[in-house]
């Protein structure tokens, strides 16, 4: 390529987040005239960096050049200033107001009494959505768009504002086919006219059709910067996925025994649709796919606190109604939420009262809680589970959240489930208690428990599950056992990508 | 955390007691009858019928609802105990009719909230309006009155070689009995989960739903108690009886203790508030105080009780949460 200097450079990026490293150390570079698209799995920091564009968030290291020269952003009005437009996934316009309004906010051209010039300002308007190629009436209010028309009018806005630089963090995720060519047709035409635009997005095929360069981010590292020409689908996701050097449990062997659990056409509308599979004693199956992907709700259905529209859910080959928390327990069938604090834990209740929660009923004669089993009840699973704590009347708030897990997890044991939903159950515990909880989880499948896990990580499914569903979309997009799973090809599947 | 909190309800109830001997000793200032043994049972006599309100709307509170239509249900009770009676029903009739229309009370307040998902304190806040009209169209602007001799000992008389009236006796029966769900039992530990946690709570596999209902009802059908022994205390059945009542009801479970977004709270706690607020008002009664200007102090009591717990928890917990959290929350 020949040499054209940069209109935004990043330099060494860092940032931290407490205990969390969200990026390290990370180079990028966006030219005039080119979509720079950035990829990676969810997790790997492109939020974090996207946010630092914004001025949301300030590196803790490294630095921003506007070109060539120092930035220094220091907040988000400051990067909108200096020609740095960020659009993120949900459009963040003043609902009420005209779409003229929302384009030109804190700008609204003045008449002679000092109240708004409303003419002017719809021209104004009519004109900048001409230049896009765009038809929008501006005097309407916005809460009435949908949502890639209301992304049109950030991108109004941006271009009223003479951005240099546009960010756009996932902009399809919400759209339709038709909206997405559209949104294209728009970009390509703020290509052409000097604007440098960096596309935030997981999905290969869109990457692949609008952007010039690619840049991969995984873990908070930069990976690779490469014109899209010399990589391959394949490659980029070979790339987000890398090889880690973190050692995980891998499931031991188990038996595995008849059907426990079984999906059948399971829908639920605009959430997801026609998910089949089967679980058998003994047996983990992962669910994978991205965030939004529709894991999350299926679990929930199974567990009672959703209801589905269509398909069966059978229990030992037994048609299973399911219409509650308390039906599903009563069939063996638990949940370990994916929010320990707001789902999983009454967080100023002790560890035992935690654990006696779903029976506490069962723990009482004559109404009266047996305070006696019930602390013997989480003294046990508390032993069995090794959680750490000063006793089983210390509150839960107290813990780590490995500890946490691990009391949610006890809690559920002691109901004497035979189906374990697990929803992350490793999410923001430390590497030395996610191997703690691996090695809970493998066991218990060893005692012919049957388990359905729903990790974003892949190396965690991978080293896991019997068998992996994965999710795109609401919909069951592969099924592979455990020898013929990879990263790349979950990683595919999770993005949209036909088998290749 | 537990213990801490734990420590600090204790201290609150230290801090009721202490509260309730100074407006004892107040009392006895403003006039030598404050002390006397009738005064005594006259001051627990005029408490009784909202103590009993306040039981439940004690553990509608601490699972996270309110009630504000008790006052309005123990009205439409009297006056159609008022309604039966002058029909020349028997008492033994009525009194369990009018239990019942509390339940149904009750129940559609519950409906609405658990159900249709309605905010407890708009719903309530209808109901109040509603129930007390209802009473009026029941009976109308006129009071029923010649009731049989043990109805009317029934609200002031005391129990034989006491000095203990019979709603205290109610009154005390039913307190211990709350003391017992709400302390001891899984129900009242759900209570308090779906209070502390409504989410957690539904995720464990507990009917929010159906246990709140129950609540609702309880107080549906203690509030129509309450109608019926103020009908006795007063002989007399009238569609505004209590007229005014939520505001004691409310500030006594409040200054009690209960959080009012729910998860916190004792029932001896709400006990002691109960007196506390019946010694003010019979000590501002004796000082020639009217009811209606009473209610300056109860009402600022109430804003004490809701403001007073949040300054010291938020006192006692600024200095480590400040140390703790400042280099996280700087980035």
């Amino acid at each position: 390529m020949t040499e054209i200097s940069p209109v935004l450079q990043l330099t060494g990026i860092s940032k931290r987040f407490g205990a969390v490293q969200a990026l390290i150390d990370v180079d990028l570079d966006l030219i005039a005239n080119e979509v720079h698209a950035l990829v990676g799995e969810n997790g790997a920091g492109k939020s974090t960096l996207v946010k630092i564009l914004a001025g949301i968030h300030r590196p803790d290291a490294g630095h921003l050049e506007l070109d060539g020269h120092e930035l220094v952003l220091s907040g988000p009005a400051a990067a909108r200033h200096l020609g740095i437009a960020v659009i993120h996934q949900h459009p963040n316009l003043f609902p009420d107001l005209t779409v003229a309004e929302n384009v030109f906010a804190g700008r609204l051209p003045r008449n002679r009494v000092r109240g708004v010039d409303w003419g002017r300002l719809n021209r104004a308007a009519e004109k900048l959505f001409a230049n896009l190629g765009v038809k929008q009436r501006v005097s309407v209010p916005v809460r009435g768009l949908s949502v890639a028309d209301q992304q049109l009018v950030e991108i109004a806005k941006a271009f009223s504002l003479d951005a240099r630089v546009l960010v756009m963090d996932e902009p399809t995720a919400a759209l339709s086919g038709r909206e997405v060519q559209r949104l294209f047709t728009i970009i390509r035409q703020l290509r052409g006219r000097g604007v440098a635009i960096l596309f935030v997005d997981h999905r290969m095929e869109e990457v692949f059709e609008i952007a010039d360069r690619v840049s991969v981010l995984r873990d908070g590292r930069h990976v690779i910067t490469a014109p899209i020409s010399e990589l391959t689908p394949a490659d980029a996701i070979r790339h987000m996925v890398g090889r880690r050097l973190e050692t995980l449990f891998p499931k031991g062997q188990a038996p595995i025994g008849e059907v426990a659990l079984e999906v059948r056409g399971l829908s639920r509308s605009g959430v997801f649709a026609d998910v089949s599979f089967q679980v058998r004693r003994g047996e983990i199956v992962g669910l994978a796919g991205l965030v939004g992907a529709g894991r999350t709700e299926v679990a929930r259905v199974l567990f009672g606190i959703d209801h589905a529209d269509a398909g069966e859910i059978l229990v030992t080959g037994k048609h299973a109604d399911i219409k509650s928390p308390t039906d599903a327990m009563r069939l063996g069938i638990v949940y370990v939420p994916e929010d320990r604090h707001e789902q999983g834990l009454v967080l100023d209740f002790s560890i035992s009262a935690n654990v006696s929660l779903p029976i506490v009923h069962r723990l009482s004669r004559l109404l009266m809680i047996d305070r006696a089993q019930e602390g013997r009840l989480a003294a046990d699973y508390s032993k069995q589970l090794q959680v750490r704590s000063t006793g089983v009347n210390q509150a839960a708030s107290g813990l780590s959240g490995g500890n946490q897990q691990k009391v949610v997890i006890a809690k559920w044991l002691a109901t004497k489930p035979t189906i374990l939903l697990l929803d992350e159950p490793t999410q923001g515990v430390d590497i030395g208690a996610k191997a703690e909880v691996h090695r809970i989880i493998s066991q218990l499948a060893a005692q012919g428990m049957a388990i359905v896990l729903i990790s974003s990580e892949l190396l965690e499914v991978l080293g896991m599950a019997d068998r992996i569903v994965v999710l795109h979309e609401g919909r069951v997009a592969a099924e592979f056992d455990r020898d013929e799973a990879s990263q790349e090809r979950i990683m595919a599947a999770a993005t949209g990508q036909a088998e290749a | 955390m537990r213990v801490r909190v734990l420590g600090l309800i204790r201290r609150w109830e230290t801090l009721l007691v202490v509260l309730l001997i100074a407006f004892v000793v107040l009392g006895s200032s403003l006039s030598p009858y404050f002390l006397s043994a009738s005064n005594f049972s006259d001051l627990t006599s005029n408490l009784m019928e909202k103590a009993i309100m306040a039981l439940p709307l004690a553990l509608v509170i601490i699972a996270g609802e309110i009630d504000l239509s008790v006052e309005s249900m123990l009205g439409l009770a009297s006056a159609l105990l008022g309604f039966t009676y002058a029909l020349g029903w028997p008492l033994w009739l009525d009194i369990p009719l009018v239990l019942v229309v509390g339940a149904m009370g009750g129940l559609l307040n519950g409906v609405l909230v658990t159900r249709a998902g309605l905010p407890s304190l708009v719903v309530t806040l209808g109901t109040l309006a509603l129930y007390r009209g209802l009473a009026s169209v029941v009976l109308g602007p006129r009071s029923v009155s010649g009731w049989p001799e043990w109805f009317t000992n029934f609200g002031f008389a005391y129990v034989p070689g006491t000095l203990i009236p019979w709603p205290l006796l109610v009154f005390a029966t039913l307190a211990l009995a709350f003391l017992f769900v709400l302390h001891r039992t899984w129900i009242g530990r759900q209570i308090y989960a779906m209070g502390k946690n409504k989410q957690a709570a539904r995720y464990s596999g507990i009917d929010v739903a159906k246990l709140k209902t129950y609540l609702f009802i309880l107080s549906g059908v203690l509030s129509a108690l309450a109608g019926v022994i103020l009908t006795a205390r007063f002989s007399s059945a009238r569609a505004d009886n209590g007229q005014g009542f939520v505001l004691d009801v409310v500030t006594s479970v409040l200054l009690g203790g209960v959080n009012i977004f729910g998860g916190e709270g004792t029932i001896v706690g709400v006990v002691l508030a109960i007196f506390v607020i019946g010694v003010l008002r019979n000590g501002l009664t004796l000082a020639d105080v009217s009811p209606d200007t009473q209610s300056v102090a109860v009402g600022a009591l109430l804003i004490l009780s809701v403001a007073g717990p949040t300054l010291v928890r938020r006192i006692s917990a600024a200095w480590p949460r400040r140390q703790l959290t400042s280099p996280v929350s700087n980035s």
